[in-house]
Parts: structure tokens; sequence; C-alpha cells
């Protein structure tokens, strides 16, 4: 649905976004992700017509940004970043001025515009000005905005930025119910809204793809032990001893230790093998008694870490 | 043209939805009348001059106010991305907004209208004149805004817009100007005096409608309205 190749968009000495590639399939809900000033929002500009690639074409639907754009708008919904509005107009006048310029013959109009405040849960809002909303609210109108000519695509850009937690779960959960019948390209920084919403991650860092698949398989590529915390009954020397001895781990430090009582001991383990499995039958083979066993798995958000200091590092 | 309509209707809009139109109509009425009257009962004559000498110094204020917003606002709300990524040609969107500033100043110039027919119950009147005192009004009103509207794409600071817009406006009336002619190179005269606002203002308005005179004005509308159209797509120039 949108291909993206070799794109690279320059501001004077600065590079953006750096030989770039990438592929949203029909349907498929990419979530886009990098640090801020990562090249994000620049992205989603040259996808959206609002500026051109300096290197690299970008096709929406087999139409190119450039010389197609006209087709390419038709086909995109668009929410920028902090959903910026004319805070001086009516709600409704605002949708209706949209869906003017959306093309929407005036038969539909209403019905169109019916559809998305009911979508976005806009009806108490109707009739006020815009600067007069809350953020949420504004969020969501920027949204009904971008649904109103029933768009193939959707972009949106950083979408839950500014809004309390229960309008992002909101904002969350009307995201994954339009992702079922559209493609979708969300921004984000904020991790579990990614991995909570999106088929498939692609990370940039830099203006340069770091990776992408999805959340399972980037966590499973990014090389990383899991770290265990144990808090076991016994002569702490002798645990450690034991502890170290194992099959799988690398690495062990005692965080707490306590003379005769229970000491929690912190050790790295190579993510083969079922580690927990492993130190619960120590624990037993030497009579020790276990009181807690944590296992932290490498999370989206160390991914992340990783790929983006990594690639910091490296320059 | 749908999308000129729509982008004229909507700026009409937030025009009204928002104090500036009632209180830019306002002063300007309040202004144009007492400035008028306070002259008219001494000349004793029932002549709209006066009247029409003023406007293009009142304009120069008022168009500025008029135009500031409507691209400087789109750059401070950052809503010219949302604007620009629709479905609407660069053109349209200038032309939807030059046409509703349009609208708004000859709705101040419109209102002026009793003030004419309470001078022609006065006395008898030249209607040539004021025909063409008219005619001059909206089209130097047309150039002013189209100025304006395109300066107010160059900055998101409306405050800027505007008095950089009044100082353009002037610079452009004022080089017409007997003074600043005669004391330019005589090779520069003749085209100073053609380029300046007001030497054409000053032939339409003795009532004297000229070919040449509107063909001026469309040309320094449609000049500014080409380099807003430019303005607007700078944004892709980076």
């Amino acid at each position: 649905m949108i291909e993206v190749k070799g794109v690279t968009k320059t501001f004077g000495e600065t590079v953006a976004v750096d030989n770039l590639s990438f592929e949203v399939k029909k349907g498929e809900v990419l979530g886009f992700l990098g640090p801020n000033g990562a090249g994000k929002t620049t992205m989603m500009r040259m996808i959206t017509c609002y500026m051109p690639a300096t290197d690299g074409t970008v096709t929406v639907a087999g139409h190119d940004t450039l010389t197609d754009s006209f087709q390419v708008r038709e086909r995109i919904g668009y929410l920028p970043e902090s959903a910026p509005l004319y805070l001086d107009m009516d709600a409704a006048d605002y949708l209706s001025f949209v869906a003017q310029i959306r093309g929407i013959a005036s038969s539909d109009r209403r019905e169109r515009m019916k559809k998305v405040i009911d979508i976005c849960g806009l009806t108490q809002v109707m009739g006020k000005d815009i600067g007069t909303l809350s953020k949420g609210f504004r969020q969501r109108v920027g949204l009904a905005q971008a649904l109103i000519h029933n768009p193939d695509i959707l972009i949106l850009d950083e979408p839950t930025t500014g809004l309390d937690p229960a309008q992002i779960i909101e904002i969350r959960e009307l995201i994954k119910r339009i992702g079922k019948e559209k493609t979708v390209i969300l921004c984000s920084h904020i991790l579990p809204e990614v991995s909570a919403t999106c088929d498939r991650i692609l990370i940039i860092n830099e203006g340069k793809k770091v990776a992408s698949g999805t959340p399972d398989e980037l966590a499973a590529a990014t090389e990383g032990n899991l770290t265990v915390h144990a808090r076991i009954h016994g002569a702490e020397a002798e645990i450690r001893e034991k502890i170290e001895a194992m099959d799988n781990v690398v690495g062990c430090r005692v965080a707490e230790s306590s003379g005769d009582g229970p000491s929690t001991f912190v050790l790295k383990a190579k993510p083969e093998g079922d580690i927990g499995q492993d130190v619960f039958k120590m624990v037993v083979d030497n009579n020790f008694s276990l009181s807690e066993l944590r296992i932290e798995r490498i999370s989206l958000e160390d991914v992340f870490l990783q790929l983006t200091t990594k690639e910091r590092d490296t320059e | 043209m749908k999308n000129v309509a729509a982008v004229f209707q909507k700026e009409l809009r937030s025009y009204f939805n928002s104090p500036i139109a009632y209180i830019v109509i306002i002063l300007f009425v309040g202004f144009a009348n007492w400035l008028f009257f306070r002259s008219f009962f001494m000349s004793g004559r029932a002549s709209m001059r006066m009247y029409f000498t003023m406007l293009p110094w009142l304009f120069m204020v008022f168009a500025p106010l008029i135009t500031m917003r409507l691209w400087a606002e789109e750059k401070k709300l950052n809503t010219l991305e949302l604007l620009m990524t629709m479905p609407l040609r660069d053109w349209e969107a200038v032309l939807g907004k030059f046409f509703s500033s349009l609208f708004l100043l000859t709705a101040m110039l419109l209102l002026s209208l009793p003030l004419t027919f309470c001078v022609s119950s006065l006395g008898n009147v030249d209607w040539g004149p004021i025909i063409g005192g008219y005619l001059g009004a909206f089209l130097m009103g047309a150039a002013y805004v189209s100025i304006g509207l395109f300066v107010s794409c160059l900055t998101q600071n409306q405050i800027v817009a505007a008095i950089i817009s009044f100082f353009v406006c002037f610079g452009l009336w004022i080089v017409g100007e007997a003074i600043v002619v005669f004391m330019a190179p005589a090779s520069l005269a003749g085209i100073l005096e053609f380029i300046g606002l007001g030497s054409h203002f000053d032939s339409i308005g003795r009532g004297v409608i000229d070919s040449r005179d509107i063909i001026y004005y469309l040309t320094v509308i449609g000049f500014f309205l080409f380099l807003n159209v430019k303005g607007v797509e700078s944004r892709k120039w980076a």
C-alpha cells in the first residue's frame, strides 16, 4: 500500500531522513518508532505530500507522491502531531469544512459526519469552539477529520501525547478498531502504545532504519541475557558458588544479604534453556529454600534503548 | 472552484466567529465617519471627495489587520500542514483566503453608502467621481489585501505580518507621490509614477475610468497572489 524507497530528506546541513526504505502492506498497522527527532514526522510529511523528498521515491497505492499528489492525498487521512486545528472554529463547522474539501457530496455529508462523530464520541462537543475543548476532545476531532472521507490509509503522528491515561486507552482502542479495516501508520516514541496496537514495528534513529519486525521478533533478535532475581535461604557463599556453577549463568551478585536470613541474588543468564527451572532444581538439590524467584525478560523498552543507543555509539 | 468556495466560507466563518471582524468593522466605520464629517461641514460642499482621499490611508491600516491572521495563524497553529495535505491546490487556498478578506473589506466600503446617500440628500452631487471613487477604493483595497495576504505567509507572527504589510502598502503608495517622483532621477520618474498605487487611484477617483488603471491594479493583485502561491509552496524548497 505504501512503498518508501531510498528516501533521503535534508534540511541544509541536517539530514533528517537518511536513505530509508520500507513498505506497509494493505490492512497492516505499522508502528513507526523512534526517539524524538529521529525523523518520524519528516517521513510522515513526505508520505502525505506536505513536502517532497530530497532523494528517493514514495508511492502510495501505486501513485507517486510527487507526480500524483492528488491521488495520494485523497486516499490518506492524516492526523499531524498534537492535532493542529482551527481554534476559533466550531467543531461541527470544522468537520463540514473538511468534508467539503475532501469532496464529499453535500447529500452524503451529513451522514458521513454523523458516522465519524459517533466513532470518535464527539456528540457532546458539536457546536462548541475547538479552542474551548480539552486536549482529549481536540485529539478526537483531529481523528474525526482524518476519518471523514473513509480513507484507505490512516497516518497518525503521536496521537496520544498530552492525554490522560483513560483517554490514552480510549484512543488506542479506537485505533485498534480502525486498524482492523484500514492501513495505519502510527508514529510514536511511546513503546507500550506501539506494542499494544501494531502488527509490525519499524524503529528508526537519526533518519535510518535500525530494526523492523513484529514485537516478538524484535525482542528475540536483540541479543541480551535474562535477569533473574532469586531470594534464597541458606549460607550465602555456598549458594553463590552453586549458582555460578550452573550452565547458563553468566554472572551473579548478591543484591541483599542478611546473615542467616534469606539473601537476594541477581543473576544474568543466557536466554537458552529454562533458567527458572534450573534455579529451582539447584535449590531443591542443595536443600536450600526459595522465597522469591522473578525473571525479567527483555522488554520492548530494552530493545528500543539498545537499538537506538548502539546506533549512536558507532558514530 | 469548489475548494476556493470552501476555503472562502471557512475564513468568513472564522472572521465572524471571533471578535476580529466586528472590531475592525466598527473601528473603521467610526474612524471614517468621524474624519469625514469633521471637515465635511467646514467645506460646505456636497462632495465625497474628502472621503475618497482619506480612504487609501485608512485601508492601509485596516487591510493588514484583516489579512494578518490568514496565513500567519495557520503557520503558528500548524494547521497549514493539515490544510496542505488535503486534496486542495495551493492556489485554491490562496484565492479562497483572498476573496474572504476582500469580502470583508468590501463590506467595510459598502458601509459608507449611508454616508453617500446622506451627502447626496444635502445637495447636488456629481455621481461620476463617487462611482469612480468606489471602484478605485475597491481595487485599491484588493491590492492592499493581496499584499497583506502575501506578507502574512512569510511569518507566523500576526503583529509582524500587519506591520510589514502596512509598510509595503505605504511604500508602494508613496513611490508614486509627486514629492518622491520629483526627487528621483528623471529616468526613474515615469516608472515610479506608474508603479505607485496612488496616481492610479487619483485618476479613477476623478471619475475617469481608464482601462490602464484597472489593468494596473489587476496586475498588482495578480503579482502578489502569485508570490503568495510561491510563498506557500516554499515549504517544499528545503
